[in-house]
């Protein structure tokens, strides 16, 4: 059985995207997420001196040198850091170009004597991975895929049998090495592994691209859910969605702008998929989405509006005052928070709620509207008694105040201040305080 | 480093001339001090008297320049088990991924060991803890959530699932309302009259006579040290936070680079 191209490269593209969602959520919910930027291009003098001393290409060797070119970074960064007291980013930024610098220079040298292209190491050849296939269970599988798919097997068990340990080493070091966790251990395995994905990952997809992969799923899983375990699976999932979107978009965007027969690289557009992902979900994420909040905002901002209608009918009620026709829309368009453009929904909202009725224009309190009502003024006015008593506010002021808090008063709370005002039936300006509704 | 005889061995925590530096700037100099089995103590002193840095130093997450800490006559590396350590609140990131529960559950891990998933008796110890606090309603919330007041409390109901002889807390009440305060000083007090050993840093001294039984003055080094009666006294108040060292500041810093120059040459 063969499967064909485009099923390979998504393929590869998806096994990369997993291997690098692994090691990236816990370097990014450690807020190191640029960690996976310093180790994917500080391995390159590892590489470099895994060639030199083997001559070859054999992954092991290059696997050594990365792992150990990781870690010195990892070291490097948290000497500048501690010792030299060099700020964090700063100290991970010299680090890092340091020893790319270093592999550039190694790779460079080493072109003559080794098939190695600096090039390559950069942007990766997903494209190119279909065409050198070994036959695993009769499929034609690329070569590329055999390392990725050892260290994502690699990091499953690491994680999976240390997850507590991570975690607690993630969430509280401190608390970590007085438990004897070795939180200084699991973070070198963290970057052990992430130094061993980034080789892995090199010649499928690029550093560039292992980086994308490291944090754009990590980064969004984070603002989609609030339990780690369920963040490092849909980092997963988002790994392998940026994959075969990428592809796709690779195949079919660029032909709607340019024309038939236009394409473009499958690394670049994963990226910008990525990116679009991350945006779509700061955008849509439930409750923390930016969406979610303006969309609860309006919701408390029309709760209140309702409220200050409610509120309005009732007093006019009380105050025995004929209600002369459309009188109520008027006032409430005066009204800061119903304003002239939502009175039409606000009491439309009344009636559909079965909170008040409307005849010739004349509005009053159904029963359930009136007991809503009469809640809300013995809110407002036993917080105008409870400011008077309490603290030292001008009675001209008291009107404000109270407005504001009516609408956030809990009943629980209402009671509170029926108690510490000693049940007042009278607020500061005279006008009797509905009872406690049964 | 030879001892002196004045320690008792017995002693939950027994400090002898302990000496820390930050970049050469000594934090501590010379603290020496045992804190007596079954005491609620309090550590007091002004800010940066290096209250949190003794703590730190006990549990060997700073180095020491020179001293020794002991913990019921053992060093404390072989101790872990018997020490139960509450870090700062604000130490960590509270918007980390994790449940209240997943948090308490942390105090567990030493029992449960390396590599052993948390299972159903680590999350009811932690339940069970956490009932201990008043914080059931809360066990599956996700940290951000929790009010200042009620984030001291995981951390608190974290420690008591440690089970420890010896509690070292890094500030409990900072920033918590007066009702977290009243059920963080109870629990406090039931774990003393456990026969525990509760070390406490703190800031507010208008309640250091009425929750604490045993008092360390601070600030760089001990002022007075002993029941409340006798060591919380104007007068060692004023020495603690009037007037900077500022004569031993400097000798100790030259000190301090005389030792550093001395551990380089001895390494190199």
């Amino acid at each position: 059985m063969s499967l064909d191209y485009d099923t390979l490269v998504v393929l590869v593209a998806c096994v990369a995207a997993m291997a690098c969602a692994l090691p990236g959520v816990f370097l990014v919910v450690r807020g190191m997420g640029l960690m996976g930027d310093a180790i994917s291009h500080a391995v390159l003098p590892g590489i470099a001196v895994g060639f030199l001393i083997s001559g070859t290409r054999d992954s092991v060797w290059m696997f050594a040198g990365a792992a150990i070119a990781g870690i010195l970074v990892a070291m490097l960064t948290q000497v500048l850091h501690r010792i030299a007291n060099v700020d964090r980013g700063a100290a991970m930024g010299t680090a890092f170009t340091v020893f790319f610098a270093l592999g550039l220079v190694l790779m460079v040298q080493l072109a003559d004597t080794v098939n190695i292209d600096p090039h390559t190491v950069l942007y990766g050849a997903l494209e190119l991975t279909p065409l050198d296939t070994v036959a695993i269970f009769g499929m034609h599988l690329p070569r590329a895929m055999g390392p990725i798919c050892v260290v994502l097997a690699c990091s499953i068990v690491t994680i999976a049998v240390l997850w507590k340990e991570l975690r607690i080493a993630c969430f509280d070091p401190a608390l970590a090495q007085t438990l004897g966790m070795r939180p200084e251990l699991m973070h070198q395995i963290v970057m052990v592994l992430t130094a061993a994905t980034c080789v892995a990952c090199f010649e499928a997809v690029g550093s560039v691209m292992t980086v994308t992969f490291i944090v754009a799923p990590a980064a969004t899983a984070l603002l989609l859910s609030r339990s780690l375990s369920v963040v490092v699976g849909i980092a997963l999932v988002l790994g392998v969605i940026t994959a075969i979107a990428g592809h796709w978009a690779a195949l079919h965007v660029p032909e709607l702008f340019l024309g038939e027969g236009f394409d473009t690289s499958s690394s670049g557009a994963m990226a910008f998929v990525s990116g679009v992902v991350f945006v779509m979900a700061l955008l849509c994420a439930p409750r923390r989405g930016v969406i979610a909040r303006r969309l609860a905002l309006r919701r408390l901002v029309f709760d209140v509006a309702i409220e200050d209608a409610l509120g309005l009918i009732y007093r006019l009620e009380e105050s025995n005052v004929e209600q002369t026709a459309n009188q109520i829309p008027q006032l409430l368009a005066r009204d800061v928070r119903v304003g002239p453009r939502r009175v039409q929904r606000v009491l439309s909202t009344l009636t559909r709620r079965g909170l008040a009725v409307v005849e010739h224009g004349v509005w009053s309190l159904t029963h359930e509207g009136h007991a809503a009502a009469a809640g809300l003024v013995r809110a407002h006015r036993l917080w105008e008694t409870y400011l008077a008593a309490t603290v030292d506010v001008p009675a001209s002021h008291l009107h404000t105040a109270a407005e504001r808090l009516e609408h956030v008063t809990t009943e629980a709370l209402a009671k509170k201040l029926a108690d510490a005002t000693g049940d007042a039936a009278i607020d500061p300006h005279g006008r009797a305080i509905p009872p406690e509704s049964e | 480093m030879p001892r002196g005889g004045e320690h008792d061995d017995a002693a939950p925590l027994s400090i002898h001339d302990l000496t820390v530096a930050w970049h050469r700037k000594p934090v501590l100099w010379d603290v020496d001090l045992d804190i007596p089995q079954g005491k609620l103590a309090c550590i007091v002193g002004p800010n940066g008297a290096g209250k949190s840095t003794l703590l730190k130093a006990c549990l060997d997450l700073v180095p020491a320049v020179s001293g020794e800490v002991r913990v019921f006559g053992q060093p404390y590396r072989k101790q872990h088990a018997r020490v139960g350590y509450v870090p700062q609140r604000e130490s960590v990131d509270w918007s980390f991924p994790v449940s209240a529960l997943d948090v308490v559950a942390m105090g567990t891990y030493r029992r449960l060991g390396w590599c052993k998933p948390v299972g159903r008796s680590q999350r009811e110890q932690a339940m069970e803890a956490l009932e201990r606090v008043g914080l059931e309603a809360f066990a599956h919330r996700q940290i951000s959530q929790l009010s200042g007041g009620q984030q001291q409390r995981v951390f608190l109901a974290r420690a008591l699932v440690q089970d420890a002889d010896l509690y070292l807390m890094d500030e409990p009440f900072a920033s918590v309302d007066a009702a977290t305060e009243q059920a963080i000083v109870d629990v406090l007090r039931a774990l003393r009259d456990q026969g525990r050993t509760v070390v406490v840093v703190h800031h507010d001294l208008q309640t250091v006579t009425e929750y604490f039984d045993w008092t360390v003055l601070l600030n760089m080094r001990v002022v007075a040290a002993g029941p409340v009666g006798d060591a919380f006294t104007a007068e060692h108040l004023r020495a603690t936070y009037g007037g900077r060292l500022t004569l031993l500041e400097q000798a100790a810093s030259a000190l301090g680079q005389l030792a550093s120059g001395t551990t380089r040459s001895s390494n190199g």
